[in-house]
C-alpha cells in the first residue's frame, strides 16, 4: 500500500526530529496520531527503536493521556456529554444505553468499525440536557429509549 | 575535600557528604524513616510518600529524594506525620487484597511489616472500589498478581534501568494503573529474560517464582522413578538465611543434610557440573585463541543472559560459548553416565535442580537441552521454594548435621564453588586455562581483578607468551554497555564473563528475599560473594581440572574435553529471538 508507505515514512520523520531529546515520546506520539488517526502496536514498536526507548515506556505514556487512541476511529464517533447539566439530567443512562446496544466500553469502537463511542465533557448545549453528538449531528433531551432508533439511522 | 553538611534530625546532629538524601542520613543518625518504594541503587523516586519528614517547610517532602542542606532541621517523628503516613498506608490497602494467609511473601512483606510497625490497626478503614486483575502465570518463571501490586514501581526500576529489559510498566492512568507489559500481554509473550530481579525488588507477593515444589513433592513420592538432586553454588551462600541465619553464612554441610532427608536417591552437586564446565569451556577458549575462532568467547552459564544476548544482542550470538550451562551438563552426565554406571534406564531418572535462579526454569524447558527426547533437568526450585519443603518437611535446618554430597557428582573443587560470584566463572576458567596453555603451575590461584562488585570489571593475564584481556559484567544493563563498547570497537577482549543477574547468581532473581531496609544496612552481592570464596579457600582442591572424578569421567567415558561424546551431550546451540511477537 503506497498509501501507508508514505505514512510510515511521515513517522520516521517525525522520530528522527524529536531523537535525542529528552521526553521525545509525548511529541512524536502526538505526531503519530496526526498521521495515522490512531496509533497501533507497530507504530509503537517503531518510535520504541526509533528513539531508543521501550514499547513500555511508550505504551505507558499512550495509555496515560486520553488524546491517544490505541484503535483506529469508528465511521461514526458518538460523544455523550457527562457534563454537570447533562449528567444530572442522566446521561449516564443514555452512555450505558449506547454501551449495551454497541456492545463496547466507551472509549472503544465496534468491531465492524461502524462507531466510536466517548464520554466527553460540556458540549455547550445544555439547553437540550442530555445531549450527545453522532459525527456532527446533536441529539437533545435524550432518553434512554430513543438511542436504539437514533443508531439505526447510521447502521443502514 | 568532600563537601560535608550539617544537619538535624530529631535533635540528633549528623554531619554527611553534600548530596546525601535525609533518609540516607537518618540512618546514619540511627532512624529508620519507613519506606515502600524506595530501593536503593535501584528506585528512587518519592511516589508512596510513606518517608515523609517535616523540614519546616509549606509540606512535607519525601526523605528519600530530599538532599541534605546545611543547618536543616529534619523532624521524622511527629504526631501528624505518623498519622499522614499511617493514612498513606491505609489507601493502599484499600485497594490491596490482604489475602496474607496464602501469600507467599507472608513474613517477607514490607506491606505486612509497615502495618505492624506504623500500628495499622483498621485494614478496611477506607472500604470502597478496589481492581480485580487476572494473575499472568503464563511464564515459566514469574507469576505477576497485580491484586497485590502497591504500584511502587521498583520492579519496573530494576527490569528497565538494572537490566535493560523494559517489558513492564505503568499502564493506564489514576485508579486503574497497573504494572504490566504492553498491550495486555503476558510476560510469557514478551522479551523478558525471566532473570527474576523484578520479584527480587518487589516489597509485596505482587511477584513471586513459578511453583515447581508440587512437582517436585509428587516426585519424591513415585517410587518408579529415581529423583536425583543437584543444587547450584550460589544456594549454599544464601539459603540460612532463610532460617533467620546471618547473611553470608556457608550452609553446604547442612543443605547436603536437608536434601538428603526430603527424601532425594542422590545429593549431587552442581559444583560438579561446574567443574566439568570449565573443562569444556577452557578448551572451547583454549581452541578459539589458537586457531582462530570468534572472540571474544563470552561465557553461556546464565540463561537469563542467554536469552538477553539471543533477544538484544543477536550479533554475539556466535560469540557464545557453545557450552551448556554447569545444571545442565550435569543433567546430561546423570542421564548418560552415571545412568549407565548404575545400569539404570534413563527414562526412569528425574532430575531436580535447586537453582538461585528463576531463568533456570525456562533453561530446562529448552528443546535443545535434550538427549534422546529426554530433557537433560526435570524440574528446577529456587533457594526459596527449597525453603519452603524444607520448613514443610518439618527438618530442622539449623541444628542439622554437617553432611557431604553423593561420591562422583557431588565432587567438586574449589574453582566450581565461585561460580555463584560475578567473576567466578572466569577467575575458575583463568586457573585452567593457565596451566592447560602453559603447562607450569599457578603460584597464586587467587584472580581478585576479577572479583568485586563493581558492574564492569577488566583485566589482562599474562598466559605463557600470550596477554589475555577479560572483561566480566554482571546485570544485563551493564553487559549491554560492555557489548557497546566491543561492538563499536572501543574495546578488544578475548574473553567475557557475563551473569544476568548483579552480583551473579549469589543476588539472583530465586534467592532469599532482601528487604529495602536490609539493602541500606549491607550489600549482599558482597556478603554472599564472601561464603563462596571462603569456602573455596578451605578446599583442598581449587582448580577444576584437578578434580579426580572429572579426570576420571574424560577417561572412563567422554575420551577429552570437545570430543564427539562430549560435543553431543554437553554442547548447545542458540538462535535470535523476536524482540516483539505480534
Amino acid at each position: 500500500m503506497p498509501d501507508n508507505k508514505e505514512k510510515y515514512a511521515q513517522l520516521q520523520e517525525a522520530i528522527a526530529k524529536h531523537k535525542g531529546e529528552r521526553g521525545a515520546v509525548m511529541p512524536v506520539l502526538q505526531e503519530a496520531m496526526n498521521i495515522f488517526g490512531y496509533v497501533p502496536q507497530d507504530v509503537q514498536e517503531m518510535i520504541a527503536d526509533g528513539l531508543g526507548t521501550t514499547l513500555s515506556e511508550v505504551y505507558g505514556v499512550s495509555t496515560f493521556y486520553s488524546q491517544f487512541s490505541l484503535e483506529p476511529k469508528g465511521e461514526h464517533v458518538i460523544g455523550v456529554c457527562l457534563g454537570t447539566a447533562c449528567y444530572v439530567k442522566g446521561s449516564q443512562k443514555i452512555l450505558d444505553k449506547l454501551c449495551e446496544e454497541l456492545k463496547i466500553e466507551p472509549g472503544r469502537t465496534t468491531a465492524d468499525g461502524k462507531f466510536s463511542l466517548n464520554a466527553t465533557r460540556c458540549l455547550g448545549a445544555c439547553g437540550l440536557a442530555p445531549v450527545m453528538m453522532i459525527g456532527e449531528e446533536v441529539y437533545g433531551r435524550l432518553t434512554p429509549d430513543q438511542v436504539p432508533a437514533i443508531l439505526d439511522k447510521y447502521r443502514a | 575535600m568532600e563537601n560535608l553538611v550539617k544537619l538535624t534530625i530529631d535533635g540528633i546532629s549528623v554531619e554527611v557528604p553534600a548530596g546525601t538524601t535525609v533518609l540516607e542520613a537518618a540512618k546514619k543518625a540511627g532512624i529508620n524513616i519507613p519506606t515502600l518504594c524506595y530501593l536503593k541503587d535501584i528506585n528512587q523516586i518519592g511516589a508512596c510518600r510513606m518517608c515523609i519528614v517535616d523540614t519546616g517547610a509549606r509540606a512535607f517532602g519525601a526523605a528519600c529524594v530530599l538532599p541534605v542542606s546545611n543547618g536543616m532541621n529534619v523532624k521524622t517523628n511527629t504526631p501528624k506525620l505518623r498519622e499522614a503516613r499511617r493514612v498513606n498506608l491505609e489507601l493502599l490497602l484499600s485497594n490491596h487484597d490482604k489475602k496474607c494467609l496464602d501469600c507467599v511473601r507472608n513474613q517477607t512483606c514490607e506491606l505486612q511489616q509497615m502495618c505492624n510497625d506504623l500500628g495499622v490497626d483498621d485494614v478496611d478503614r477506607f472500604k470502597g472500589s478496589m481492581n480485580t486483575y487476572d494473575v499472568d502465570e503464563l511464564s515459566p518463571s514469574i507469576v505477576r498478581n497485580n491484586n497485590k501490586c502497591i504500584l511502587c514501581r521498583r520492579c519496573v526500576a530494576a527490569c528497565n534501568n538494572t537490566q535493560a529489559v523494559g517489558v513492564i510498566g505503568p499502564v493506564g492512568r489514576g485508579f486503574k494503573t497497573q504494572i504490566r507489559s504492553p498491550w495486555g500481554q503476558s510476560l510469557n509473550d514478551v522479551a523478558c529474560i525471566n532473570c527474576g530481579q523484578c520479584i527480587a525488588a518487589c516489597p509485596t507477593g505482587a511477584l513471586h517464582e513459578k511453583d515447581s515444589t508440587k512437582k517436585v513433592w509428587d516426585l519424591l513420592n513415585d517410587e518408579t522413578k529415581h529423583v536425583v538432586v543437584q543444587p547450584a553454588p550460589a544456594v549454599r551462600a544464601a539459603l540460612g538465611e532463610e532460617f533467620g541465619m546471618p547473611m553470608g553464612t556457608p550452609v553446604t554441610g547442612k543443605l547436603a543434610a536437608a536434601l538428603r532427608r526430603l527424601g532425594f536417591e542422590k545429593v549431587f552437586d552442581t559444583d560438579w557440573g561446574a567443574d566439568l564446565t570449565i573443562m569444556e569451556e577452557g578448551t572451547e577458549f583454549i581452541g578459539r585463541l589458537q586457531n582462530g575462532g570468534t572472540l571474544p568467547m563470552i561465557t553461556s552459564c546464565s540463561p537469563g543472559w542467554i536469552k538477553f544476548c539471543e533477544t538484544y544482542y543477536p550479533d554475539f550470538i556466535p560469540n557464545l560459548s557453545s557450552c551448556k550451562s554447569p545444571h545442565e551438563m550435569e543433567g546430561a552426565m546423570i542421564k548418560s553416565y552415571w545412568a549407565e554406571k548404575e545400569g539404570i534406564d534413563p527414562k526412569d531418572i528425574r532430575v531436580v535442580s535447586v537453582m538461585p535462579c528463576t531463568a533456570k526454569k525456562f533453561e530446562a524447558q529448552r528443546p535443545e537441552l535434550s538427549h534422546n527426547g529426554l530433557q537433560d533437568v526435570d524440574e528446577v526450585i529456587t533457594t526459596r521454594e527449597l525453603a519452603r519443603m524444607i520448613k514443610e518437611a518439618g527438618i530442622d535446618f539449623v541444628n542439622l548435621p554437617d553432611e557431604d554430597f553423593d561420591p562422583v557428582l557431588g565432587e567438586s573443587t574449589g574453582a566450581g564453588v565461585i561460580f555463584g560470584a560475578t567473576g567466578g566463572v572466569m577467575e575458575a576458567a583463568l586457573r585452567t586455562v593457565y596451566e592447560k596453555v602453559t603447562g607450569a603451575t599457578l603460584d597464586k590461584v587467587d584472580f581478585t581483578a576479577v572479583r568485586g562488585t563493581e558492574g564492569v570489571k577488566e583485566a589482562s593475564v599474562q598466559v605463557g607468551d600470550l596477554t589475555v584481556n577479560v572483561a566480566v559484567a554482571h546485570g544485563t544493563a551493564n553487559a549491554a554497555k560492555l557489548l557497546d563498547s566491543v561492538r563499536s570497537g572501543e574495546k578488544t577482549y578475548h574473553f567475557i564473563e557475563v551473569m544476568g543477574c548483579p552480583g551473579g547468581c549469589v543476588t539472583g532473581g530465586g534467592q532469599p528475599i532482601v528487604s529495602a531496609q536490609k539493602r541500606m544496612e549491607c550489600d549482599p552481592k558482597a556478603l554472599r560473594a564472601a561464603a563462596l570464596y571462603q569456602e573455596d579457600q578451605n578446599k583442598p582442591l581449587r582448580k577444576s581440572h584437578e578434580n579426580p572424578s572429572i579426570q576420571a569421567l574424560y577417561d572412563n567415558y567422554l575420551g577429552e574435553p570437545n570430543s564427539h561424546l562430549a560435543h553431543e551431550l554437553l554442547h548447545t546451540t542458540y538462535a535470535a529471538r523476536p524482540k516483539y511477537k505480534n
